[in-house]
C-alpha cells in the first residue's frame, strides 16, 4: 500500500493534472532537460533521491567503502601481511602504539595494525555471504509460500518456527561442531542456515500484501502466467522491507562471528579475524588493552555502519517517515 | 441452483453475427467460514460484436463476480464456479487448460476495473505497463513494444503522450490513469471489453469523457462491451441493452429505451424510481427500502419479495424464473405483466 503513495510526497513530483507544484509546471512546456530529472520519481529512485540527501547514509556509505576497499585490497592500507611468517618477533609481544606500529603488537610480536587489516576481509565476507544467501533463500521461498499458499506455505511455517525457536549462537554451536574442521565457509553455512527463516517471514508477509492488489488482478486479467506476475509485479513492490532488515543483518551477522570466534567456535587461528583478535586480546585486557581496543573499535564501527544505512534505507523507502 | 434457469438468456438485437460470448447458466459460489454465499445464481446472458450490454444491479448483486468468473481471477478458495459454461466463440473458456485461457485473456477478451491507480503497477512507468500487453502476447521487443505504446496513449487521448510514456502512474489524474488502463485493455483489439464500474471512481465530467471515449473505441473496432454499473444515467446513455441483477440473478432483460420507458420488474421500477430528478427538486427520493438478503441465507421464493410492494403469498412461496413478457423483453416477475402495463 505505501509504496504506491512513496513519491506523492516527494520532491518535484506529485503532478497530477490538479495541482501542479511550480517545479513540475516545466514538464509540459517541454523542457527537454527538466523532464529526465522530473520523471524519475518511482520508489525506488525517489528513495535514492532521499539517501543522497541523508548525512546517515553517507557517512555510513563512506565508512563501508572504505572497509570494502580494505577488505579487498589491505596491502594498499598495511605493508605487512600478518600470515607471514617473519613479521612477528616475539621480542615485540604485548607492545603498546608507537611511531613504529601504529597500533601495537599483539602477544605474538605481530604489527597489530596488520592483524586489523587484515580481519576486514573475513568480517566483510561472512556477512555479505551469509545475508545475500539468507536473503535469496528467503525470497524465493518466501515468494513460493506468500504467493501459492497451500501445503508449502504451511510447511514453511512449522519449518521456520522450529529455527525460531533456537537462539542464533545456540544454533550455531551447535551447528559448527558437527564441522570436523571449521573455517570460513563452515561458518557461513551455519549462520545461513540460521538466518533465513527471519527473511522467508518478512518476504513472505509483504508479497502477501502485494498478491491481493488490484494491478495484480489485473495483470492476471490481461493474460499474465504466474511467473510474470511473481517477477513484474510482486518482487519489485514487495522487495522493500527484506532489503531494509537484510542490510541491518549484516551487522548483526558481522557481530554473530566474532561472537563465535571470541567463544573459540567460529574461525581458527591461523585466520585472521577480529572476533579471534578480540578472543585473544580479553586475557591481556589489564596488560595490553591495545590488543582488543583495536579490533573492537573497527568492529563496532562496522557493524553499527551497517545498522545505520539500514535505518536511512528503511527512511528512505517509508514515506510516512518524510 | 436449479437446472431450470431459462436458456432462452438475452438475445441481441442489435446485428452482429453470431454472439462473441455467451455465457449460460453460470453459477458461482463463496465458500465461506459463514456458510456458503451463492453470490451468481445460473445467470445468462450473450454479447454480440458491437454491442453494449450493461449489468445494472446494486453493491452486492453478483455483477462484478460474474465478471471476475469470465476473466478467471476469482480468488479459489474461497470462489467457485460450480456451474454453466462461458463460451468464447463457441469454445467453453472454463475446460480450456490455464495456458488456453491466458492466451484469450487481454488478447481477445479484456477488462477495465473500477480503480484505476491501484490497478497500475505503481513501481513501472505507464509506457512499460502498456507495452506489457505487446512483450507478453506478442513477444515485441521492448523498443516497438514503448512505440505501440505511445500510439495507443494518443489512441486514448492522452495529451501529450510522448513526453508522458516515461511517467508513472501516480503522476496522472484519476481521468488520465482510467485512460491508461483503457489503453492496456485495448492494446491488442480484444473483440470483447468488460468494464467493471469503470466511472464509479471518477467525477462527473471525466465520467463523461471516459464513457464518450469508450463509445468511440467500441465505434471504431468493433468490440463488444460489458458495462458493469450501478450508475442507471451512464447506462440510458450508451447501452443498446440491459441486464438487471438481483441477488446474483438476472431479473430483467431487454433493450435500454424499452426498459427505461417501461420497467417489467417491481426492483427495476423502483430502480428507475430512485433517480434523482431535476423536476423532482426539493422532495425527498424515493429509495429501495429494505436491504438486499443474505446470499449466504436465500429464501424460497422471490428474493426481492420482502422490499416488493407487489408482494404476495404466491411470491413468498414461489420463486419467478425469467420468462419472456413481451417479445425482447424477459422478466422473473409473477406479475410481470402487470408491472409493466403499469
Amino acid at each position: 500500500m505505501s509504496e504506491r503513495t512513496v513519491s506523492s510526497q516527494g520532491p518535484g513530483v506529485g503532478q497530477g493534472d490538479g495541482a501542479m507544484p511550480p517545479s513540475a509546471v516545466g514538464r509540459d512546456a517541454e523542457l527537454p532537460d527538466s523532464t529526465d530529472d522530473l520523471r524519475q520519481a518511482s520508489l525506488w529512485s525517489d528513495a535514492w533521491r532521499q539517501l543522497r540527501r541523508s548525512k546517515l547514509f553517507v557517512v555510513a556509505a563512506a565508512v563501508l567503502l572504505l572497509l570494502a576497499v580494505m577488505a579487498a585490497f589491505p596491502g594498499l592500507f598495511s605493508s605487512i601481511s600478518p600470515t607471514e611468517s617473519g613479521n612477528c618477533q616475539l621480542a615485540n609481544s604485548k607492545i603498546g602504539p608507537s611511531g613504529d606500529a601504529f597500533f601495537g603488537y599483539d602477544i605474538q610480536g605481530c604489527d597489530h595494525y596488520a592483524n586489523v587489516i587484515y580481519g576486514a576481509r573475513v568480517s566483510m565476507i561472512i556477512g555479505l555471504v551469509v545475508v545475500g544467501g539468507a536473503t535469496l533463500i528467503g525470497v524465493v521461498l518466501g515468494a513460493l509460500s506468500g504467493f501459492f499458499g497451500g501445503w508449502f506455505d504451511v510447511l514453511m511455517a512449522r519449518v521456520t518456527d522450529i529455527f525460531f525457536g533456537l537462539p542464533l549462537l545456540l544454533g550455531a554451536i551447535i551447528i559448527l561442531n558437527v564441522f570436523s574442521s571449521r573455517g570460513l565457509t563452515q561458518v557461513c553455512i551455519a549462520l545461513i542456515v540460521l538466518g533465513w527463516p527471519t527473511t522467508l517471514r518478512l518476504f513472505r508477509a509483504s508479497v502477501i500484501s502485494v498478491k491481493d492488489t488490484d494491478y495484480v488482478a489485473a495483470a492476471r486479467a490481461l493474460g499474465a502466467s504466474n511467473g510474470r506476475i511473481i517477477m513484474k509485479h510482486i518482487l519489485p513492490n514487495a522487495l522493500a522491507p527484506v532489503l531494509v532488515y537484510s542490510t541491518i543483518a549484516v551487522g548483526g551477522i558481522i557481530a554473530a562471528e566474532a561472537t563465535l570466534s571470541f567463544l573459540g567456535i567460529g574461525l581458527q587461528q591461523p585466520a585472521v579475524s577480529w572476533g579471534l583478535q578480540i578472543g585473544g586480546g580479553q586475557r591481556l585486557i589489564r596488560t595490553a588493552p591495545h590488543i582488543i581496543l583495536f579490533p573492537s573499535v573497527f568492529l563496532s564501527v562496522t557493524v553499527l555502519s551497517f545498522i545505520l544505512l539500514g535505518d536511512a534505507l528503511r527512511d528512505a523507502l517509508d514515506p510516512k517517515l518524510r | 441452483m436449479t437446472s431450470t434457469a431459462p436458456r432462452t438468456a438475452v438475445t441481441p438485437q442489435v446485428v452482429g453475427g453470431a454472439p462473441l460470448l455467451e455465457v449460460d447458466d453460470l453459477s458461482v459460489e463463496f465458500r465461506t467460514d459463514y456458510g456458503v454465499v451463492k453470490a451468481v445464481n445460473g445467470i445468462s446472458y450473450t454479447l454480440a460484436a458491437g454491442e453494449t450490454l450493461a449489468i445494472l444491479g446494486e453493491s452486492g448483486c453478483g455483477k462484478s463476480v460474474s465478471a471476475q468468473a469470465i476473466m478467471g481471477i476469482l480468488d479459489t478458495p474461497p470462489g467457485y464456479v460450480t456451474g454453466g459454461q462461458i463460451r468464447f466463440r463457441g469454445d467453453d473458456l472454463l475446460t480450456m487448460t490455464s495456458k488456453q485461457q491466458r492466451d484469450v485473456r487481454g488478447e481477445e477478451i479484456s477488462i477495465i476495473f473500477q480503480d484505476a491507480l491501484s490497478s497500475l503497477n505503481p513501481v513501472f512507468t505507464v509506457g512499460a505497463q502498456i507495452g506489457e500487453m505487446f512483450r507478453r502476447h506478442r513477444g515485441t521487443s521492448r523498443k516497438d513494444a514503448k512505440v505501440a505504446a505511445i500510439e495507443l496513449m494518443e489512441k486514448v487521448r492522452i495529451p501529450s503522450a510522448r513526453e508522458r510514456v516515461n511517467d508513472f502512474p501516480h503522476q496522472f489524474s484519476g481521468g488520465m490513469r482510467q485512460r491508461v488502463m483503457i489503453a492496456m485493455a485495448i492494446a491488442l483489439d480484444p473483440a470483447v471489453l468488460i468494464a467493471d464500474e469503470p466511472t464509479t471512481a471518477l467525477d462527473v465530467t471525466v465520467q463523461a469523457q471516459i464513457m464518450d471515449l469508450l463509445a468511440e473505441l467500441q465505434q471504431e473496432t468493433g468490440m463488444g462491451l460489458i458495462l458493469i454499473t450501478h450508475d442507471l444515467g451512464v447506462v440510458g446513455e450508451i447501452a443498446d441493452r440491459i441486464a438487471v441483477m438481483y441477488a446474483g440473478r438476472i431479473v430483467e432483460t431487454g433493450a435500454t429505451d424499452a426498459i427505461f420507458t417501461a420497467p417489467a420488474m417491481p426492483y427495476t421500477e423502483g430502480l428507475m424510481a430512485s433517480i434523482a430528478r431535476v423536476d423532482q427538486k426539493g422532495q425527498r427520493l424515493n429509495p429501495i427500502v429494505g436491504a438486499p438478503p443474505d446470499l449466504a441465507r436465500l429464501p424460497d421464493g422471490c428474493p426481492f419479495q420482502p422490499r416488493c410492494p407487489r408482494a404476495t403469498d404466491l411470491c413468498l412461496a414461489e420463486r419467478p424464473t425469467l420468462r419472456e413478457v413481451v417479445p425482447g423483453r424477459q422478466s422473473a416477475c409473477h406479475y410481470a405483466e402487470e408491472v409493466l402495463g403499469a
